[in-house]
C-alpha cells in the first residue's frame, strides 16, 4: 500500500477511527476533570462563606494576675490536642510555655503563657523566602508545611521565641495539625477550631481546669468581651517597641 | 608590559593525592547531610535556641570570602591596575568555588533540602533571603561571563564592562549577607545596619586571604615564580583589609555600648560571655587582625614570604573566629522578651543557649570547603588559569 492514495472507503474509515478516539479522549478527559473543577467551585463557594475575613481580627487576652504558676492547663491542652511533646530537651517542640517573670527591684512575680503572638507585621513573615509563613486576613499566623524548606530564619527573626524546629522523626500527629521533621512549626492559635467555631484547645482549657486568665475573641469587634476587657483596663503587648501589633496582649505582666 | 602566558597546572602525583583528600572530605560531607536529612537535626548541635549551628559558619564565611576573592581581578579590570591582571582570572575562579561550596552547605543543611526546587519556584520578596538566591545564582552567571571575556581574546575588550558589572553585584551581595542579621531587630546582639558594610570589609579580608593561600600554593606546588613585588603587594592590601575589619569592629561594638538596651548581649561577646570572649579577644582581634598586621609589618618579618601565608592564614582563621562569634553567639544570647525582668522557663528563657558543634556538622561544614578547593584544583588542571610565570618585571 506504500506510496499510493487511500481508497475513499478507506478515508472514511480513518475519520471514523479518529472521531471515534476524538470522543473517547473527551470522555476520559471530562471524567477525569469534572471531579476537580467540581471541587473546585465547591472550594470557592466554601471560601466564600467560610474563609478568613479581613472583617475580623482574632485575639487573645491573658490577665496575668489570674494565672497561677502551677497551672500548666494550657500547655498541656495545646500539647495534646496538637500532638506534640515537650521531654525536657532543647530540641523539643514548644508551641506554648509559662514563663515566670520576676521584677528584680519590687519582686513582684507573674506566670506568662507565651506563644505565636499572632503579629500585624509578623518579622516571621517577611524573612521567610518562599511565603511558607503567612498570615490569614483574620490575622493568625501560620507554617505552610508544604513549601517550607526549613531555612529556620523565622526562628532567627521571632523575638518572642514562639517557633520550633522538627529535628527528628514524629509519631501521634493529629489530623488537625499535620506537622513534619525539618520544617519549623508553632502555635496555630487552634484554626481549625476557630474556623469551626470553637475557641482555641488553650483558652477551653483555661477556662474549665484553670482560673479563666485567658479571653478569646474578635479585636475588630468592639461588642467581643476581648475588645470590652481591653477598653476596661490597661493593656500590654510584648516588646512593644518594636511595633509588631501582636495579637496576644497581657494585663497584669511586671 | 610583557605577554601574559596562562597554562593549565600539571597533575602531577601529589596534585592527584589533594583530589583523592579533598573528595573524601567531600563525601564525608555528603555522608554527614544525608544522616542529619535522613534521621533529622537531632544528630547536631543545634537546638531550638541556637537554630544555625557550625553549617553556617562555614557557610556564611566562604560566601563572604566569595565575594572578597573577586577583588584582584575587579581592581584589574575595574579600577585599571595592570599588575593585578595576571591574577584576575584565578580570582574569578575562586570566587565561584567558594560560593559554590558555601551554597552547597546551606542547601544541605536546610532541614527539608530535597525542597530546594520549592526554594527556587516560590519567592517572597520581601525577604532578604530570597533575595539573596538571585544574588548568589547572579553572581555565579556574572562571574562565569567576566572569566569567559577575560579568557576569550576576541571579548577582551569587555572585561572592563562585564568587571563593574561583577564588582557593583558583589557589593549587594555582601551587603545583602550582612543584612540577613543585620536586620534581624529582634535580636540584640544584630540589629544594626552597619553589618552590611562590615561584612564586605569582611570578605575583602577573607577572600584575599584565602586567594594569597591559593595562589601561593599553586605557584609552589606548580614550580611557576610568584614575583616578591607581587606578593608583598597583596600582602600590603591584606594587612589594610585586616585593620579596616578592625575598625569596623570598633564602631560596630562602641555603637551598640552606647545604647544601654543593648549592654547586655555587647557585656557577653566583650568580656563574660566565657569562649565566646575568649575566641572575640584572641581570635577575632588578635589572629584576624593584630597578628597578621604585626606579621606584615614589622621588620623582622615585613619582607618574608613565610610571614604572607601564616599572616594569611591567620586572617582565615580570625574570620572563622568572627562569623563564629556573630552566628553563634549571637544566637546564644538569649532574646529579651521581658526587658529588665528576670526570667525563667522550660524553653531556656533568660538562659544562654548551650551550643556545641557536633561531627555531622563540622564534617558538612569541611566539606563544602572541600568542595570549594576542588573545583579551584580542577578548573586549575582544566583551563588556563594561571599564567606561566607572576615573576618581577625585569627578572
Amino acid at each position: 500500500m506504500t506510496g499510493r492514495p487511500a481508497a475513499p472507503r478507506d478515508t472514511g474509515h480513518l475519520v471514523d477511527e479518529g472521531r471515534r478516539r476524538f470522543l473517547g479522549v473527551a470522555a476520559v478527559s471530562a471524567l477525569v476533570l469534572a471531579p476537580g473543577v467540581s471541587l473546585l467551585a465547591y472550594a470557592e463557594e466554601q471560601g466564600g462563606k467560610q474563609g478568613a475575613s479581613a472583617r475580623t481580627r482574632w485575639g487573645l487576652l491573658i490577665d496575668t494576675t489570674k494565672c497561677k504558676s502551677s497551672c500548666t492547663a494550657c500547655v498541656t491542652a495545646c500539647s495534646s490536642y496538637n500532638g506534640w511533646k515537650n521531654e525536657g530537651r532543647p530540641t523539643d517542640p514548644q508551641w506554648i510555655r509559662k514563663v515566670q517573670v520576676t521584677d528584680p527591684e519590687t519582686g513582684l512575680s507573674r506566670s506568662v503563657p507565651v506563644m505565636c503572638q499572632h503579629c500585624a507585621k509578623a518579622p516571621c513573615v517577611e524573612v521567610c523566602p518562599t511565603g511558607a509563613s503567612f498570615k490569614r486576613a483574620d490575622g493568625i499566623v501560620l507554617v505552610d508545611r508544604h513549601i517550607c524548606i526549613g531555612c529556620r530564619y523565622c526562628m532567627m527573626a521571632c523575638p518572642y521565641k514562639a517557633r520550633s524546629f522538627v529535628s527528628e522523626e514524629i509519631s501521634g500527629q493529629k489530623p488537625w495539625a499535620p506537622r513534619g521533621k525539618g520544617t519549623v512549626e508553632g502555635c496555630t492559635l487552634c484554626v481549625e477550631r476557630i474556623d469551626a467555631g470553637q475557641v482555641p484547645a488553650c483558652v477551653q482549657a483555661c477556662a474549665r481546669e484553670g482560673s479563666g486568665a485567658m479571653t478569646f475573641g474578635d479585636l475588630k469587634d468592639p461588642a467581643s468581651a476581648i475588645s470590652r476587657a481591653l477598653a476596661e483596663h490597661p493593656s500590654l503587648q510584648l516588646r512593644a517597641d518594636l511595633m509588631l501589633d501582636p495579637g496576644v496582649q497581657y494585663q497584669g505582666v511586671p | 608590559m610583557r605577554a601574559i602566558h596562562y597554562r593549565e597546572i600539571e597533575g602531577s602525583g601529589g596534585f592527584w593525592a589533594l583530589v583523592g583528600l579533598l573528595a573524601l572530605l567531600l563525601a564525608a560531607g555528603l555522608t554527614a547531610a544525608y544522616f542529619m536529612e535522613h534521621i533529622g537535626h537531632i544528630i547536631t548541635g543545634m537546638t531550638n535556641q541556637v537554630v544555625w549551628g557550625m553549617p553556617h559558619v562555614f557557610a556564611v564565611f566562604l560566601i563572604v570570602a566569595a565575594s572578597g576573592a573577586l577583588n584582584t581581578a575587579s581592581i584589574a579590570s575595574v579600577f585599571g591596575r595592570v599588575a593585578y591582571k595576571p591574577l584576575a582570572r584565578l580570582s574569578g575562579l575562586l570566587a565561584i568555588a567558594l560560593l559554590i561550596g558555601g551554597l552547597a552547605i546551606l542547601v544541605l543543611d536546610l532541614g527539608r533540602p530535597d525542597r530546594l526546587g520549592v526554594a527556587m519556584t516560590h519567592y517572597n520578596f520581601r525577604s532578604i533571603f530570597a533575595w539573596n538566591i538571585f544574588l548568589y545564582t547572579g553572581f555565579i552567571a556574572v562571574t562565569g561571563c567576566y572569566l569567559w571575556v577575560m579568557m576569550e581574546r576576541r571579548l577582551n575588550r569587555h572585561s572592563r564592562t562585564v568587571g563593574t558589572v561583577a564588582f557593583l553585584w558583589r557589593l549587594i551581595l555582601t551587603t545583602g549577607t550582612g543584612s540577613i542579621f543585620g536586620l534581624l531587630m529582634a535580636r540584640k546582639p544584630y540589629d544594626e545596619a552597619i553589618m552590611a558594610p562590615m561584612f564586605i570589609v569582611m570578605s575583602l579580608a577573607f577572600g584575599l586571604a584565602i586567594f594569597i593561600l591559593v595562589l601561593m600554593a599553586a605557584c609552589r606546588a606548580g614550580a611557576r615564580p610568584l614575583g616578591e613585588a607581587t606578593l608583598m603587594r597583596l600582602k600590603n592590601l591584606l594587612g589594610v583589609f585586616a585593620a579596616g575589619l578592625l575598625y569596623f569592629l570598633l564602631v560596630f561594638h562602641l555603637t551598640k555600648l552606647y545604647e544601654a538596651k543593648f549592654f547586655g548581649a555587647e557585656a557577653f561577646i566583650l568580656w563574660s560571655g566565657g569562649p565566646y570572649t575568649v575566641l572575640f579577644w584572641f581570635g577575632v582581634v588578635f589572629l584576624g587582625g593584630v597578628l597578621p598586621m604585626l606579621l606584615f609589618w614589622l621588620p623582622p618579618t615585613r619582607r618574608s614570604r613565610a610571614a604572607v601565608g601564616w599572616g594569611s592564614a591567620s586572617v582565615v582563621v580570625g574570620g572563622l573566629a568572627l562569623v563564629y562569634d556573630i552566628i553563634i553567639g549571637g544566637q546564644a544570647w538569649p532574646l529579651s522578651i521581658f526587658p529588665g525582668m528576670q526570667v525563667s522557663s522550660s524553653f531556656y528563657d533568660g538562659v544562654v543557649g548551650f551550643y556545641a558543634p557536633s561531627l555531622p556538622e563540622c564534617a558538612l561544614g569541611l566539606g563544602g570547603c572541600a568542595l570549594a578547593l576542588l573545583i579551584t584544583l580542577l578548573g586549575l588542571k582544566l583551563l588556563p588559569f594561571l599564567p606561566e610565570t607572576l615573576a618581577d618585571e625585569g627578572n
